[in-house]
């Protein structure tokens, strides 16, 4: 079994749940960039919630199935078609062979997901099949796909079959102006106080250089460092610190410009002062936003972080437990 | 030993704790990051996913849902009470990695960038040499060649090696990076900012001043050289590595034997003392080179 890319769109590249163990080497954890909308996509079609699927932004592809499949889409608003009919998102939909599969434009969020019953079965580097193209390694030969590449696929489950649906209230939505919240911290004393303030009162949207390394955000006030007696090693200019580690999700403003929030193909380390870092339970919310749109930064604690977590924890419980037959 | 202050403990979101030694890079506060991180990695506690040493910090990832934050901070500053003033040894390895200086590679790309830079009059190697107040480039050359440097972090992208030589502050390189970084950087560069070297792991954007190429690969996705079967990634933080100048000639043959497959590095196992090495840097660095290059007893 396997799919013919007829069109690759945008910037679509092979992802699963990730690779973690190598950022000391700084290999980022990859994979799919909306993790619950990859969850889901791979629960309808009846595979393991991390397996392997197409990931697709902004301009997604068009594929051509070379034997019946069993596929789901999720994440993105778009129109899926198969063989020129459109199909409900969110739901199991049988592909003939022969069949091809297109996409409208994204109404609304950034990245959809085809998950195969089966599993794209691209080889596994280092314990997952998501691709890293900076490391031009996993995927689909270590790169976003091209017109002409055929994508293997793995057995499907005997509980794939066409017609299981998501229930609405478990599927994510993107709203007009996103709220991302963030735990201060890292090098944050490091801002001046009127920074520290104006930068959760700005409203902010995403910059065109927008992508799996990170998002950039621009249209709030320019961010202020502290003055200082730089220290030895560190850089020249205040936002400069000696090079260390970047966590996913951390947030560096080089210059003080324009904040960056690293994402699942992050760089592992660099020499810019981090001020906080999205939740975990928020880095979905990242990945389906478009350039331009609207953002707004929200303070919270620990324990904030940690009650989003549990929110979020539960809705994927729920999420397995309405779609696993 | 230098004995450094408490560290600073901050959570990076609900997942990552974020460790900064000292805000100043220098050997202590690097030792210390290597003896702190070990000691954890040897603890095995639960619900650690991802334990990363750099420069005069670390980063720790974990799951919040095994390993309580304020849990984890009190286990990384038991581990720091309790190893941060031992006498602290690292079990390395030694290596030797060949470099071409003032290539024509990176040379070429220096010449499409000089809006870029500082002082476009000059190559970045002459730039370096009087940023350092060395008379000739050849004397800079020899000043970052001579004395070995420890591998500081391992990261940015896969397999980048960030250096910091192992002299005393005031021998120690530094050159600013260029004022706006350049797209391209010719892959394997040897480059230069601030206090650190690196080696250009893939071709890509970078702001370090570059001094020359190494034809060593030390990322490899395909696993092609005998010393990368174990992993696509060579360096490790907390490698020695003595930069050895070669001719052109010298590097066309290495190239040649990259190609064939029979390339092959010089890597030495050592022991690591913070102690000695602090009290005569000069004199243990000799030792060091003497046990790379020779049969000599171990540093």
């Amino acid at each position: 079994m396997s799919i013919e890319v007829i069109k690759p769109g945008l910037a679509t590249s092979i992802q699963d749940a990730g690779r973690p163990g190598y950022y000391h080497l700084g290999i980022p954890q990859s994979g799919a960039l909306d993790q619950y909308a990859l969850r889901l996509a791979n629960l309808l079609v009846g595979n393991d919630e991390g397996a392997a699927v197409v990931e697709c932004t902004l301009l997604a592809p068009e594929l051509k199935f070379l034997a019946n499949a069993i596929i789901a889409v999720t994440g993105a608003e778009l129109d899926v078609r198969i063989a020129g009919t459109v199909v409900e998102r969110n739901v199991s939909h049988e592909v003939l062979a022969g069949q091809t599969v297109s996409f409208g434009f994204m109404r609304s969020g950034a990245r959809a997901y085809l998950a195969v019953a089966g599993g794209i079965d691209v080889p596994v580097v280092l314990g997952s099949r998501s691709t890293y193209a900076l490391g031009a390694f996993g995927g689909y030969h270590g790169r976003k796909l091209q017109a002409g590449d055929v994508l293997p696929v793995g057995t499907a489950s005997a509980s794939a079959a066409a017609g299981r649906a998501a229930p609405t209230e478990l599927v994510a939505k993107t709203p007009k102006d996103v709220e991302l919240r963030v735990l201060p911290g890292l090098y944050f004393h490091r801002l001046e106080p009127v920074s520290a303030k104006t930068f959760f009162e700005d409203t902010w949207s995403v910059a065109p250089e927008a992508d799996r390394i990170g998002y950039r955000y621009r249209g709030g006030t320019a961010l202020k460092f502290k003055q200082r007696q730089q220290p030895f090693g560190a850089g020249s200019d205040p936002s400069n610190i000696v090079d260390a580690g970047y966590p996913y999700g951390s947030i560096q403003v080089p210059g003080g410009s324009e904040p960056i929030i690293l994402h699942r193909d992050a760089v592992s380390g660099g020499g810019y002062a981090m001020v906080g870092t999205v939740i975990s339970a928020d880095m979905d919310r990242i990945a389906q936003m478009q350039p331009n749109h609207k953002a707004r930064f929200l303070s919270v604690d620990m324990n904030e972080a940690l009650a989003a977590r549990a929110v979020y924890r539960n809705r994927l419980q729920r999420l397995r437990i309405a779609l696993t037959p | 030993m230098t004995r450094l202050p408490p560290s600073r403990y901050s959570f990076g979101g609900d997942e990552h704790l974020f460790v900064e030694i000292s805000e100043e890079m220098s050997l202590p506060a690097f030792f210390k990051a290597m003896a702190l991180t070990q000691e954890l990695s040897k603890r095995n506690l639960p619900g650690i996913t991802e334990i990363c040493p750099a420069n005069a910090a670390y980063l720790v990832r974990f799951d919040p849902d095994v390993m309580q934050p304020d849990t984890l901070v009190d286990a990384l500053k038991d581990i720091e009470n309790s190893v941060g003033d031992a006498d602290m040894e690292l079990d390395t390895r030694i290596i030797e990695v060949p470099v071409l200086y003032n290539d024509p590679w990176t040379n070429e790309t220096q010449m499409r960038f000089r809006e870029r830079h500082q002082d476009p009059s000059s190559t970045d190697l002459e730039y370096a040499a009087r940023a350092n107040h060395y008379a000739e480039v050849n004397e800079f050359i020899a000043a970052h060649s001579d004395s070995p440097w420890f591998v500081s972090m391992v990261g940015f992208v896969a397999g980048l090696p960030f250096l910091f030589q192992m002299v005393e502050r005031d021998r120690q390189i530094e050159v600013p990076k260029y004022l706006r970084p350049r797209t391209d950087t010719p892959k394997l560069t040897v480059g230069h900012g601030g206090c650190f070297s690196c080696v250009y792991s893939v071709r890509g954007a970078g702001g370090y001043q570059m001094f020359g190429v190494t034809p060593a690969p030390i990322f490899d996705p395909e696993q092609r050289l005998a010393y990368l079967k174990e992993l696509m990634v060579f360096f490790r933080p907390g490698d020695i590595v003595k930069w050895r100048p070669i001719t052109r000639e010298e590097y066309d043959r290495d190239i040649e034997a990259v190609e064939a497959g029979t390339f092959d590095l010089r890597i030495r196992p050592v022991r690591f003392s913070l102690k000695r090495f602090l009290a005569d840097p000069t004199r243990y660095n000799a030792g060091l080179i003497e046990h790379l290059c020779g049969e000599g007893a171990q540093a």
